[in-house]
């Protein structure tokens, strides 16, 4: 078993994302816009987008043409929300080539800009969506003022506009019942606890979104500097407690739950995505203790997303019925975790 | 302290002077929410915006000039309606933002520009002195350096400010 903590506390902290949201100085918000506004600020925001080309190119995708299953997948990488996916009228996002950093328009507010990558990562994913930020910033105006800061559609969102979270793998504070705890102490802190897919998601696979509430009375720096030194720190470190405390009083009984779910992920003919999910939250406890010798943290944490409906049919090459879809999964399944 | 009106304990208290005379309320939060008394920490956000909506119905500013959002309809879907409206509703929107942001009632930090204003300067400057007293004395001396650093900086700023880097005008 490692010692040390993998990289970027990889073992608990799944990803980590920094989103800002900017609504236009002289234009109503999303909600209250009719077609011909959203249409004009689309055209008054993309320019700002392509003036960071040079430092951040971007694919724009219309959303509103766009097809369904692209509108999906790009929902299963958290490239766009629910709402942007499954919205109607003119609405659209850029993406980076990296697939780290998304720009939405007109989505709940004019711009929510985000970047996302693995592992404890926040700095460089607020460095980046800072620097769009102020580049964008040069070519619209935003609205600002004095006393609330960023405007924006919510009253939750204004001040610095910033929300920082984290995606944390927490199967052994699950299992030992100590979640609502950490859900608790996070609503102490004025942190929100989502699930996989945020706002409006319940927790699959073990996975949970933690973020800050609170945007405003502090600049972006102390709003990080808190989130980073001392919020994440406390729940890995809580975390990693609790896996340590599972395998001291119940090794044996962990090792035979995670090598069933493994069994059966590599034999399963048929496998529905909830299930999937929670078994291979378990066989990354299991990699990320070292129980498990021929398994790759990476792999397995990649597997979350490309067992989703959408990456399947994309993999398909068509639409995929339900049945047909957990029949493909169990396949996907087969082949990625044969060797392990 | 126990309610005044049963055994449970007292979760609002209030201190009522009328005519000279002093008067002092304790109930509990079944009792407290029978008198119509706000509990702490159990109004939902949707009340306080109702609360807000209740007292500018006497028509002080029914809808947004700029959008036409009445505060119903924030109320109803805890949205503004345009850059406006925050300051189309005074008081009410200080209701509203500070309940959904903890207290907070000042933006701090980067305002269009890249800059910082001297106002915000202030308040950083402020509460980092508390953040740095707080981390010496749990000897958390690495975020101790990180905040002086970031109160040097603040300084240094306020000795010599950018050109541009005057209070923004609210929009």
């Amino acid at each position: 078993m490692n010692d040390q903590p993998p990289q970027d506390d990889f073992d608990v902290v799944v990803s980590s994302r920094a989103r800002i949201a900017r609504n236009l100085a002289d234009a109503p918000f999303v909600h209250r816009a009719d077609e011909a506004r959203r249409r004009a600020v689309v055209e008054e925001v993309l320019p700002s987008i392509i003036a960071a080309e040079a430092s951040e190119p971007t694919r724009w995708i219309d959303l509103e043409s766009a097809d369904p299953l692209d509108r999906r997948i790009l929902y299963e990488e958290h490239m766009i929300s629910r709402t942007h996916a499954d919205a109607s009228g003119p609405r659209g996002v850029a993406v980076s080539s990296d697939g780290c950093l998304s720009v939405m328009v007109n989505e709940e507010d004019h711009v929510r800009m985000h970047v996302i990558n693995n592992g404890l990562t926040l700095p460089s994913c607020f460095e980046r969506i800072k620097a769009l930020d102020e580049i964008m910033e040069r070519e619209v105006t935003w609205a600002f003022h004095s006393r609330w800061g960023y405007l924006a559609a919510c009253p939750t969102n204004v001040g610095a506009g910033i929300r920082f979270s984290a995606m944390l793998h927490l199967p052994a504070l699950r299992l030992t019942r100590e979640l609502d705890k950490v859900r608790q102490a996070a609503r102490d802190l004025n942190l929100a606890v989502r699930g996989y897919y945020g706002e409006g998601s319940e927790s699959s696979g073990h996975l949970y979104q933690v973020s800050n509430q609170i945007t405003l009375g502090m600049s972006e720096a102390e709003l990080l500097e808190k989130f980073l030194g001392t919020i994440v720190p406390g729940i890995v470190d809580y975390e990693r407690a609790a896996r340590q405390a599972l395998l001291k009083r119940d090794r044996v009984q962990i090792e035979d739950r995670l090598q069933r779910d493994l069994a059966i992920l590599q034999s399963a003919r048929i496998v529905k995505a909830d299930e999937a999910m929670r078994r291979l939250s378990m066989i990354r406890l299991g990699c990320s203790l070292g129980l498990l010798q021929h398994t790759d943290l990476n792999e397995i944490t990649g597997l979350f997303q490309m067992i989703q409906t959408g990456h399947l049919q994309q993999r398909a090459g068509r639409p995929l019925s339900q049945a047909d879809a957990q029949i493909a999964r169990a396949e996907l399944l087969r082949t990625c975790l044969q060797a392990a | 302290m126990k309610c005044d009106r049963c055994d449970r304990p007292a979760i609002v208290h209030q201190v009522i002077i009328s005519n000279g005379t002093h008067r002092e309320i304790h109930l509990c939060e079944v009792h407290a929410a029978e008198a119509g008394i706000p509990v702490p920490g159990k109004q939902p956000v949707n009340q306080l915006l109702g609360k807000a909506a209740a007292a500018t119905a006497a028509g002080v500013v029914p809808a947004c000039p700029a959008c036409g959002t009445t505060l119903t309809q924030i109320r109803k879907s805890s949205k503004f309606g345009c850059p406006s409206c925050y300051d189309a509703f005074g008081q009410a929107t200080e209701v509203i933002v500070k309940s959904a942001q903890g207290g907070a009632e000042q933006h701090v930090g980067r305002a269009p520009g890249g800059l910082t204003s001297q106002e915000t300067r202030k308040h950083e400057s402020r509460r980092l002195v508390q953040e740095l007293d707080q981390a010496v004395r749990s000897e958390q001396y690495e975020r101790a350096a990180k905040i002086k650093q970031r109160l040097t900086q603040l300084a240094e700023e306020a000795k010599h400010p950018p050109e541009a880097s005057q209070d923004t005008p609210g929009t």
